[in-house]
């Protein structure tokens, strides 16, 4: 089974660190994706740019919007993402408690669509 | 009601909650098996009691007047599901014990408890082993089920789930709520203390205690094997399990320093450990070994001990650790206890020769996934100035940790190792 770990933090906390304590909080993460990898578990990620630079495309009434922003302003964005390949939702949750985000931020598991033959 | 009586009658059925939850469940289930409806029966009861409580002053017989009222509310819930010939047979068992029960305990006298028979029912073979622990936790001492599912990670539903499917499974299976037989009783038990040890090691992983619940956890656990214990003082291994999670517990405080970060062993400060939970783990372990019948908790209990003896008197006692972890090795397939016993022999004869003692479990795939064979293995490896294989090594370790302080402890050590 896929899930989609989408990894949620407050980008004004990230902001609020020094050079020295965002390296810190960044170093981790390598070895986590490292670790996914050697599980056999790992099939992708990124890091996203903050939600400022994002823009958010809509057709209502024949009419293309285009918003700066999120499509949903939360308390937590969106910050990246890891797709990984595990046996259930029990390993994908200790996955999901393994990585960094999770004791300083959320991290919200969704099983991916399982296509039908 | 006003609120100084409020808080009296709660504080009341709190403490009978703690004491008498999983006598009066397994009590009032014992005759149809149905947790479930003992469970809503006497969480109603609980209810009434503290509606009553506070107006009319707490019973002399608090668990008395919890089970009345539990065992009606339980003939009612029967009367409402079920209908004609069932009601009759269905009926007919309940009343038949609990009558006279309920009789008994309303004039003081002591429920008989079951309890025993009900942790066995919850570590029954046919139970899923992962549920054993959770199932003891909610049917024996009350914990409510999100508080249980956060510790065991995972979401409240799924818990609820597994753990009503636990019960329904007691009750068609025919699971039967009884001490085992003399000749079956070891093996049994077994299950019984694996699953509170299960219970305590979800604990153990937050020792600052930040997390309530999960330092609620050991507690739970430790209550558990003191009823093993007292209800079944001949057992060896019972006293050895509450001696080995006696000595764990008495380290909490050592476990991390002021900054909240992870301190090993080997550099705690003995003067932060509980004095007293120690003596207390020692005397169980001395009770047990007077048993004459060894086994896995009493040698870990043992090791623990030897462990903190050597700290406390700076005596070198790494040869007899290692003949502890070449027992336990002896009679469990634990990776574990290899990961342990290589490290002790990087003691007694250098990091060379264990590195080649871990060597030996390497290709076990239940440790691709292990934070601390990784961290053994990188800790070793430095050691034995393999850097850049204890740099990798450290990288799996810290990918696998989940607690943050661990991982920046971890983090450290590989830092520290770029000097090279």
């Amino acid at each position: 089974m896929q899930y989609l770990l989408m990894l949620h933090t407050k980008e004004s906390d990230w902001a609020s660190l020094t050079a020295d304590q965002q390296r810190e909080r960044s170093l981790p993460y390598q070895a986590y994706m490292e670790a996914l990898r050697k599980a056999g578990a790992y099939l992708g990620s990124n890091r996203l740019l903050p939600v400022a630079n994002g823009r958010t495309v809509r057709i209502a009434n024949g009419k293309t919007q285009v918003l700066d922003g999120p499509y949903a302003d939360t308390k937590e964005q969106c910050g990246g993402y890891v797709l990984i390949d595990v046996p259930n939702l029990d390993t994908a949750l200790s996955w999901a408690a393994r990585c960094p985000t999770a004791s300083h931020g959320a991290v919200e598991v969704r099983p991916v669509w399982q296509m039908q033959g | 009601m006003t609120s100084l009586e409020g808080d009296a009658a709660r504080k009341t059925a709190d403490a009978v909650a703690r004491r008498s939850y999983g006598k009066l469940v397994a009590f009032l289930a014992a005759r149809t098996r149905d947790v479930t409806a003992a469970e809503d029966a006497l969480s109603e009861a609980f209810a009434s009691a503290l509606a009553d409580w506070p107006v009319n002053g707490c019973p002399r017989n608090p668990e008395g007047w919890l089970l009345t009222v539990a065992r009606r509310k339980l003939i009612d819930g029967v009367r409402r599901r079920q209908t004609g010939e069932a009601v009759g047979t269905q009926l007919q068992i309940l009343t038949e014990g609990l009558e006279d029960a309920a009789a008994q305990a309303e004039k003081d006298m002591e429920l008989p408890d079951k309890r025993l028979a009900l942790l066995f029912a919850c570590a029954h073979p046919a139970i899923e082993a992962g549920i054993r622990a959770p199932l003891m936790l909610q049917v024996v001492l009350g914990l409510d089920g999100e508080k249980i599912a956060s510790a065991f990670l995972v979401s409240p539903a799924a818990m609820r789930k597994r753990l009503s499917r636990a019960k329904e499974k007691i009750q068609q299976a025919g699971i039967p709520f009884s001490v085992p037989e003399r000749e079956e009783l070891p093996e049994r038990l077994d299950t019984v203390l694996a699953a509170i040890y299960a219970g305590f090691a979800e604990g153990w992983t937050d020792p600052s205690g930040t997390d309530a619940i999960r330092r609620d956890l050991t507690e739970e656990a430790i209550f558990l094997a003191r009823l093993v214990v007292e209800l079944l003082p001949q057992e060896a291994e019972g006293l050895g399990l509450l001696a080995l999670m006696l000595h764990a517990e008495a380290r909490r405080a050592a476990r991390r320093n002021v900054d909240g970060e992870y301190v090993p062993f080997a550099e705690q400060d003995p003067r932060l450990w509980n004095p007293q939970m120690i003596e207390e783990a020692e005397s169980m372990l001395l009770r047990a070994s007077k048993l004459e019948a060894i086994g896995r908790y009493q040698l870990e209990a043992a090791l623990q001990s030897a462990h903190v003896h050597r700290r406390l008197s700076g005596r070198n006692n790494w040869a007899e650790v290692v003949q502890l972890y070449d027992a336990l090795a002896s009679i469990t397939d634990s990776p574990v206890v290899l990961i342990n016993r290589a490290l002790a022999i990087a003691e007694l004869d250098g990091p060379q020769a264990a590195v080649e003692a871990l060597q030996d479990i390497a290709t076990d795939e239940r440790l691709t996934q292990y934070q601390p064979y990784w961290a053994a293995r990188a800790e070793l490896l430095s050691k034995t100035g393999a850097y850049d294989e204890a740099r990798e090594a450290y990288d799996m370790a810290i990918g696998l940790e989940h607690e943050p302080a661990v991982r920046t402890f971890l983090q450290k050590r590989q830092a520290a190792l770029l000097r090279h």
